[in-house]
């Protein structure tokens, strides 16, 4: 792939994508526009995500890319093997080992370091979207801080359902100022989000807007006085495979006996786990 | 807790023109404008020096024929548009010394959600047609800064009985109401927050008699019960009333006629009113 710049992206177009991440940095949590290029994968198929990576990745960095916790599923392994081809940097599946790393709707388990950045694909980066279809009053409601809309949306959950039942993406303030869509994470992750000692950086290629939490920034979880955000209840389930407990677990039924079994959903975290390379 | 002899809402010099303007619309004084666009430029101007008072647990009708302006000053006072030029005050509100058409956004949604209560003429303005009626109500509280939801639930129920909707259908979305059911829905919603100002646009247009009765009967109580000051717009005598103590009548976005409902009705001074008040069935 020599006839490729690299990282794929000529050098103007990386500094523009770092300039809109600077900015990023340095509105915690307010979604920056950019020039979402075309990119040899479709859009909504972790373009954002990918043009960060491309923007900020470096000869010395290893680089991990995981979709749902998964680092082999079709979609990871091509992002990571376009990264590989355009730049020659080191792949990994050991969280601990990245610099980079690139997730669709997961924070890895282990706890991420200073060292290290995570870049987030998002498919839909307005938390006011459901709501509001016009962009240009949703940037005039962020402006003035106007959440009302979206505490409604949470509102007529509990109504009809209880609870405020977001399986994902459930919308969080950043810094006492912007509210933002984490991504389509599940809530277990929301709170890996608070005081984050990496810089989260998230991508939508698609809605062509990069956002940011950066180091050691307040992320809450949006709750009701009288209902208090709740993560998925993981502690009464055990991964069949390495014994964990207290993990974002995938739910799956044996063909053969239809129990129901519950696996691990970070697959390096597991797998780390079985090879005794971290503490049971 | 508002002074009875000082008015709660104080409007002056009201303008609301749709288009620029031209050097002859302009230079023109506004009494001889005939009708209320300018036939060079086609500016509409909707409301001209609209000055009026509303004093604390009154009524005050505001009638006139189509394209009057009518609805354009309710949408102008709950800031769904932006005024050309004017001012208006509330009492106790900073010192009732703080124009609130030159507020910034954030306080002209403090005022929306904590001083002023408002019924579409039209409830899909007022109205999320697929929130639940209880989450509609909960719209207005959330926005003043309510986060409970024990609290907001069970006012909205309290609302809601209050004008009558089934309490087996207050989670049931507007959109499968009646028109008279979604008009109630819009009254209980504006009085959520417990206004001092009620504007009322037209709220039994569209409505069959009964249904109309129920609804201004609704009105008269909650004015008995809660003593809000009210704006009612109508273009309809009989609203006005039944329902107004003081009226103003609006001809071509000015207002040409103001004073006691009776007064209004009985004596009226301007050609416009008399005609108006003579074709009243």
């Amino acid at each position: 792939m020599k006839s490729y710049n690299f990282a794929f992206f000529d050098e103007g177009s990386k500094r523009e994508i770092r300039r809109a991440t600077l900015k990023a940095i340095a509105l915690p949590g307010y979604q920056v526009p950019f020039a979402s290029r075309e990119m040899p994968i479709a859009r909504g198929w972790g373009t954002g995500g990918l043009q960060l990576t491309l923007s900020l990745v470096g000869k010395d960095d290893k680089i991990k890319v995981i979709d749902q916790g998964a680092d082999e599923s079709v979609n990871a392994v091509n992002i990571k093997k376009l990264i590989k081809n355009t730049t020659d940097v080191e792949e990994t599946e050991f969280t601990e080992e990245a610099t980079l790393i690139q997730s669709r709707h997961r924070i890895p388990e282990i706890e991420l370091r200073e060292d290290q950045i995570l870049v987030l694909q998002v498919p839909i980066p307005e938390p006011l979207r459901e709501i509001e279809p016009s962009e240009y009053i949703t940037k005039r409601l962020h402006a003035d801080k106007e959440y009302s809309g979206i505490w409604l949306m949470l509102f007529e959950r509990i109504m009809k359902h209880g609870s405020m039942a977001t399986g994902a993406d459930h919308p969080v303030l950043v810094n006492n100022r912007y509210v933002m869509a984490p991504s389509p994470i599940p809530r277990f992750d929301n709170h890996k989000l608070n005081n984050s000692k990496a810089l989260i950086l998230l991508g939508a290629g698609r809605e062509k807007k990069i956002y940011a939490v950066p180091p050691y920034t307040e992320v809450q979880s949006l709750a009701f006085e009288d209902y208090p955000f709740e993560v998925e209840n993981m502690d009464d389930k055990v991964c069949r495979l390495c014994g964990a407990r207290g993990v974002f677990m995938d739910e799956l039924i044996d063909e053969e006996t239809k129990e129901k079994y519950y696996q691990c959903n970070d697959v390096s975290y597991c797998l780390q786990r079985l090879n005794n390379e971290i503490a049971n | 807790m508002y002074d009875k002899e000082q008015p709660i809402l104080t409007i002056k010099n009201l303008r609301k023109q749709f288009g620029k303007g031209c050097t002859i619309c302009r230079d023109l004084d506004d009494k001889n404008i005939q009708k209320n666009f300018c036939p060079v430029c086609q500016t509409v101007y909707a409301c001209r020096d609209v000055s009026f008072e509303l004093y604390p647990a009154e009524i005050l009708g505001v009638v006139g024929e189509s394209g009057s302006g009518k609805s354009t000053l309710m949408k102008c006072l709950y800031f769904d548009q932006d005024v050309t030029s004017g001012e208006a005050y509330i009492q106790g509100y900073k010192n009732s010394n703080a124009n609130i058409f030159t507020e910034t956004s954030q306080q002209k949604k403090y005022i929306r959600n904590h001083l002023f209560g408002m019924v579409y003429q039209n409830p899909y303005l007022g109205l999320r047609m697929n929130f639940s009626s209880v989450g509609n109500i909960a719209e207005k509280l959330i926005g003043a800064g309510s986060r409970n939801v024990g609290f907001m639930t069970g006012r909205a129920q309290e609302l809601l009985g209050n004008v009558n909707i089934p309490i087996y259908r207050m989670k049931e979305a507007p959109k499968n109401f009646s028109g008279g059911m979604q008009q109630r829905v819009q009254i209980a919603k504006a009085l959520s927050n417990n206004p001092p100002i009620l504007l009322l646009d037209e709220v039994t247009t569209g409505l069959d008699l009964s249904v109309q009765a129920n609804v201004l009967d609704l009105i008269k109580k909650i004015q008995r019960d809660l003593k809000i000051s009210m704006l009612v717009v109508s273009h309809d005598l009989s609203v006005i009333r039944i329902l107004a103590d003081r009226t103003i009548v609006m001809l071509n976005g000015k207002i040409i006629e103001q004073g006691l409902t009776d007064q209004i009705l009985e004596d009226p001074q301007h050609p416009y009113t008399q005609q108006l008040v003579h074709s009243l069935l």
